[in-house]
């Protein structure tokens, strides 16, 4: 009973605070601090529901419980992170992303390309391509490359509409203007349209981070040797070891968004000059 | 419209083409390997119409995924546990569900986003936060933990689905609530319109666009949210089901059904918005 009270209590004291900064005049300060206490009070209110209710750590284990894993297991995430971020996902992601950057210059290059290999492009973007996880594992063996196939096939698609539209979208006025200026195809495309075309780059760098992670975990799940994330995510689901797979997922969680959050700040500081970055 | 469809085709065709070129490259060693088992000698022509008929070809060619469709779909009775339909109907409910899920909370989110100033700053960076955790990494945990409350079948599921559907709605909803410009809510106010008429009358009309849009890429995450979904459960009924099986037992042949089976799926429920989302923008005179 009294953790719950602590909880219902941590609850409306965060809120109240929260409501205060809120109605602040914005600053960085507040919009950094406001969701910072929304997360921390969710985190205490998450552990006086457990304590409280006494839920047994098999459905959820607290949050003090998950970290006193996290900081006894280090070793064994830290394996498996290497095997699944570093080998499968980092490497699936470079190579998905640089073919397709690749191919997206040379469709652009070829109208008829173009206009046949978008609309394909968009409908494969859209489909349910982690299914062919299966599949890759059994092309490329239980390591690091069948993960790594997935990743490339999963981030291949969006990367090159992406890129695509963004070599599509400077203006008329501008090419015009290269061309007065006598610049060949190659001085249009390095100089011109390709600085242009980098916000919509990032935008599909940014939509193949978080997938680069999704495809790498759920092709464990077809078959892994015996570390990595997913597989440890699905073996310990089974010995009911639910501290061990939410230390897997803070991992997860902090892996990607921090990888999702690098991508936003090279994107700042690669196109600063665009209205969305200017505040 | 028409200028594309040379371009659609021949793309199409090339894939069609490179994709009976690759079953011969890769079945090739497998069938090579028959032939010196038996003492046999390969010339080409029956190389490659063995290559395209092995019966567990590392790629099937088109023409073997097509009859397995056709006999899993049509000739077997839809309640038979060896018909696709079945299985793409138990995919589908639990796609559906989370949907409907999905699309409730999303609304009900950026409702209070767009209204709460308090829930804008707070809530708004966590939802964005929960999309960067890989949520299908923990889709066996789910189903686990909730099997072990006594819940199982179609709501865990549905759950999964739920989760990957509701943020490109909380995204979408959030832009297409506030997309109506100063002057408009000036207009409101002017009339003496108060916030549920705003509310109903301006803003709720004016977010259709990006919702529809937004319902698309809802409708697809929360299809690969159930396949997934039905991973952990131990192979009993679903496309994901019908994956997890094929992989196990190296029938090839059965997981492009079911992968052929599932982009189908998907692209249709994505048409279907698109129709909607067509007549409902027409009779609201938006488009």
């Amino acid at each position: 009973m009294i953790w719950l009270v602590f909880a219902f209590a941590i609850w409306a004291l965060g809120w109240w605070i929260n409501a205060w900064l809120a109605a602040l005049p914005r600053t960085r300060l507040t919009r950094l601090a406001v969701p910072v206490i929304f997360g921390l009070t969710l985190i205490a209110v998450w552990e006086g529901i457990v304590h409280g209710l006494e839920i047994s750590p098999i459905l959820l284990p607290a949050p003090s419980m998950i970290a006193m894993r996290f900081v006894a297991s280090t070793a064994i995430l830290w394996e498996d992170f290497v095997q699944t971020v570093i080998k499968g996902a980092l490497s699936g992601y470079v190579l998905g992303c640089g073919t397709a950057f690749l191919v997206a210059i040379l469709v652009d290059r070829f109208d008829f390309l173009r206009r046949g290999l978008l609309p394909v492009g968009n409908f494969v973007a859209a489909l349910p391509v982690i299914g062919m996880a299966p599949i890759l594992v059994m092309w490329f063996g239980f390591d690091w490359q069948s993960k790594a196939a997935v990743v490339v096939v999963m981030v291949f698609f969006p990367m090159l509409v992406n890129t695509v539209q963004g070599l599509a979208d400077s203006s008329v006025m501008q090419r015009d203007l290269m061309r007065t200026y006598a610049a060949g195809y190659w001085m249009t495309l390095l100089k011109l349209r390709l600085p242009a075309a980098m916000p919509f780059v990032f935008n599909g760098l940014k939509i193949a981070s978080t997938l680069a992670l999704i495809g790498a975990i759920v092709a464990e799940f077809f078959g892994s040797p015996t570390r990595g994330m997913g597989f440890r995510i699905s073996t310990s689901v089974g010995q009911l070891a639910l501290d061990l797979v939410w230390a897997e997922i803070v991992v997860a969680a902090v892996v990607g968004s921090g990888f999702y959050g690098g991508i936003a700040l090279i994107e700042r500081a690669v196109t600063f000059w665009h209205p969305s970055q200017r505040h | 419209m028409s200028r594309s469809v040379l371009p659609v085709t021949t793309v199409v065709c090339a894939i069609f083409a490179l994709w009976y070129v690759a079953a011969i490259w890769l079945n090739a060693p497998w069938a090579y390997d028959k032939a010196t088992r038996t003492g046999e000698l390969l010339n080409a022509q029956s190389l490659i119409l063995d290559t395209w008929s092995q019966k567990k070809p590392k790629l099937p060619a088109p023409h073997q995924v097509a009859v397995e469709i056709w006999e899993t779909t049509v000739e077997k009775k839809i309640t038979s546990k060896r018909s696709l339909i079945y299985h793409s109907w138990i995919t589908l409910s639990a796609t559906l569900l989370g949907f409907a899920l999905g699309t409730g909370l999303g609304i009900a989110l950026a409702v209070g986003i767009v209204y709460n100033r308090t829930m804008d700053m707070s809530v708004m960076p966590w939802v964005i936060a929960s999309q960067t955790i890989p949520i299908l990494a923990i889709a066996p945990m789910i189903i686990v933990v909730l099997n072990a409350v006594g819940i199982s079948g179609l709501l865990p599921k549905a759950m999964i689905s739920m989760y990957l559907s509701f943020f490109p709605i909380v995204v979408g909803m959030v832009k297409g609530l506030r997309s109506p410009d100063a002057m408009q809510l000036d207009q409101m106010r002017t009339w003496n319109a108060s916030p549920s008429q705003t509310f109903w009358r301006l803003r709720l009309p004016s977010s259709m666009p990006y919702l529809f849009t937004s319902l698309k890429i809802g409708m697809a995450a929360s299809l690969v949210g159930a396949i997934v979904g039905e991973l952990p459960t131990g192979a009993i009924a679903g496309l994901g089901a019908r994956l997890l099986a094929g992989s196990y037992y190296g029938q090839t042949i059965q997981i492009w059904s079911a992968l052929i089976m599932a982009a189908a799926l998907a692209a249709s429920l994505v048409a279907l918005i698109g129709v909607i989302q067509r007549v409902t923008l027409k009779r609201m005179g938006m488009s």
